[in-house]
């Protein structure tokens, strides 16, 4: 049977972690020479002075790599919420091989995602097959008015230079879609 | 009538001393344990930096939290008892306002030097009950009506061991005067050994316990916040309570806090006197102390305080049940037996 414990004891040792969490926190250099630097020892980053660097993979903002779209509307019919809108005209390209007959693509007119209504569900990105749309980690796009949230293709395309570039999964992890941006 | 022939009159010129003294000292002291412990130490307990932007380390945030309290807007709930309602939050800050009054700060730095000091500050201290009560039954709120009811249970119960640790105090000081006490304990001696005076906390240290616990209740602040514990009744009494009235109620919590840790600090920290300091009569150190004795008071308040507020910010807060049974079946008791053990020992020494 163990040792009935002191009473009193738990109610010190929650004293000691708030105390020395405080110590801590003021003196990061120790207490031998307290040198108070709270902004050294504290764990806050003080946003709009610094930025915190996000994890990767962080969702922040979608971006599009137009040249990538090929109008399936796959992502427009998935997106929950409804928010991407699609508009393309048929157009020819320049044959694959020489001699060959001009090919029909899909030329993008528009592609909006309106941030006001998107839920950054990311099934866009899952379902997309033409790796055209990436999450970015970028999270500062507030606007003073909420028109300016729809964000058009040349904005999309901007996003594009933050997209970080492929990392391997972890070890062991589940093998998903690979997306390699560039 | 010559107005100022009547403020002139000794009388009118010690009130007028008073009331301008005791509100600073209470406004100075709330805004000082707000700033230096809510705001500061406490972020520090959680690995955070708390208010950085107003000012250099945020020292200027009391002033924008005032300008913000001042420009919202005063709302009454429909029903509410409006007199009651507007009342409230004047009837608690008076206690706090009369409690200042009978704090010695030297040897001739007191407001009111009443023969029966702690007796009186324990009588004024419970008329924050009434206001507590007022503003929960004014406000047509059934979260205020518990919010004050459970103040109530809870100041009532905590008031008891408040006191009854008190008693040990008076009985071995022999006074209830404020500056009879720090005088007792500054000349007194530990079983003859007279070094260091006698600081109650020593030979009183049951008292001091008890004295602490029940003040951290008496204040309600946590673990003893049930009266405006958020979680269960959005913010008890106070949930009405809007912009300036609220920031009175705000003031008043923490200006008590830092006025009780002054008695605290007068009852068993020897006051403004320093351990190794003995007088004959009171005016042998009125020079120098009049001027230390006041910031070695306001020392001890810092260090009270920053107790209340490091429990404050450790512990969880106690069940109803369980806030009644540590009053009433373990506090009182103990405290009953130290005054027996006190009374006996004073006897027999």
């Amino acid at each position: 049977m163990p040792a009935p414990a002191l009473p009193g004891k738990g109610l010190i040792k929650g004293l000691g972690v708030t105390g020395k969490t405080m110590l801590k926190t003021m003196f990061p250099g120790g207490l031998k020479k307290p040198k108070p630097d709270p902004v050294g020892g504290a764990v806050t980053v003080q946003y709009p002075h610094e930025k915190e660097a996000p994890p990767p993979r962080a969702r922040g903002v979608i971006a599009l790599k137009e040249e990538n779209c090929t109008s399936c509307m796959l992502c427009a019919r998935e997106c929950p919420d409804w928010c991407i809108y699609i508009e393309a005209h048929k157009t020819k390209a320049p044959p694959r091989r020489a001699g060959g007959k001009p090919r029909k693509v899909n030329k993008l007119d528009r592609f909006d995602i309106d941030y006001a209504l998107c839920m950054y569900c990311g099934i866009c990105v899952e379902v997309c097959p033409f790796d055209a749309l990436f999450w970015s980690p970028e999270y500062e796009f507030s606007e003073p008015h909420i028109a300016d949230l729809l964000h058009d293709k040349a904005l999309l395309g901007q996003w594009m230079e933050t997209v970080p570039d492929f990392e391997p999964y972890e070890a062991g992890s589940q093998a998903k879609v690979k997306k390699v941006p560039r | 009538m010559n107005v100022l022939a009547n403020i002139l009159d000794p009388y009118w010129a010690k009130t007028i001393v008073r009331v301008v003294g005791a509100l600073a000292f209470a406004i100075l002291i709330a805004g000082t344990l707000v700033y230096v412990y809510l705001f500061k130490a406490v972020s520090f307990m959680q690995s955070r930096l708390g208010p950085m932007e107003a000012g250099p380390q945020g020292s200027m945030q009391l002033l924008a939290e005032v300008g913000k309290f001042l420009q919202k807007e005063d709302i009454y709930p429909t029903k509410a008892d409006r007199l009651l309602f507007k009342a409230a939050p004047y009837v608690v800050f008076m206690s706090t306002f009369l409690l200042v009054l009978i704090i010695p700060f030297g040897p001739d730095a007191w407001f009111a030097n009443l023969d029966v000091g702690i007796y009186f500050a324990l009588s004024v201290s419970s008329i924050s009950v009434i206001g507590i009560l007022m503003a929960g039954w004014s406000s047509a709120n059934k979260y205020s009506l518990l919010g004050g009811l459970r103040a109530a249970g809870q100041l009532i119960a905590y008031e008891l061991p408040l006191v009854l640790a008190v008693v040990g105090v008076v009985i071995q000081a022999g006074t209830l005067n404020m500056q009879g006490i720090v005088g007792a304990q500054a000349n007194g001696e530990i079983f003859g050994f007279g070094g260091i005076g006698n600081p109650y906390i020593l030979t009183q240290f049951v008292g001091f316990a008890i004295f602490m616990i029940s003040m951290q209740a008496e204040l309600t602040q946590t673990p003893f916040d049930m009266p405006i514990a958020e979680s269960e009744l959005v913010a008890g009494y106070l949930t009405e309570y809007s912009g300036m009235r609220f920031l009175l109620f705000f003031i008043a919590e923490f200006a008590t806090a830092g006025v009780f840790s002054a008695i605290a600090a007068v009852l068993f920290l020897g006051g403004w006197s320093l351990p190794g300091l003995h007088w004959e009569s009171l005016g042998d150190v009125s020079n120098v102390m009049n001027v230390v004795g006041p910031l070695v008071l306001i020392g001890k308040v810092m260090v009270l305080s920053f107790i209340i507020f490091w429990v404050r910010f450790t512990f969880p807060r106690f069940r109803e049940d369980q806030l009644q049974r540590l009053a009433w079946k373990f506090l009182i008791p103990i405290s009953l037996v130290n005054i027996a053990a006190t009374a006996v020992l004073k006897v027999a020494f």
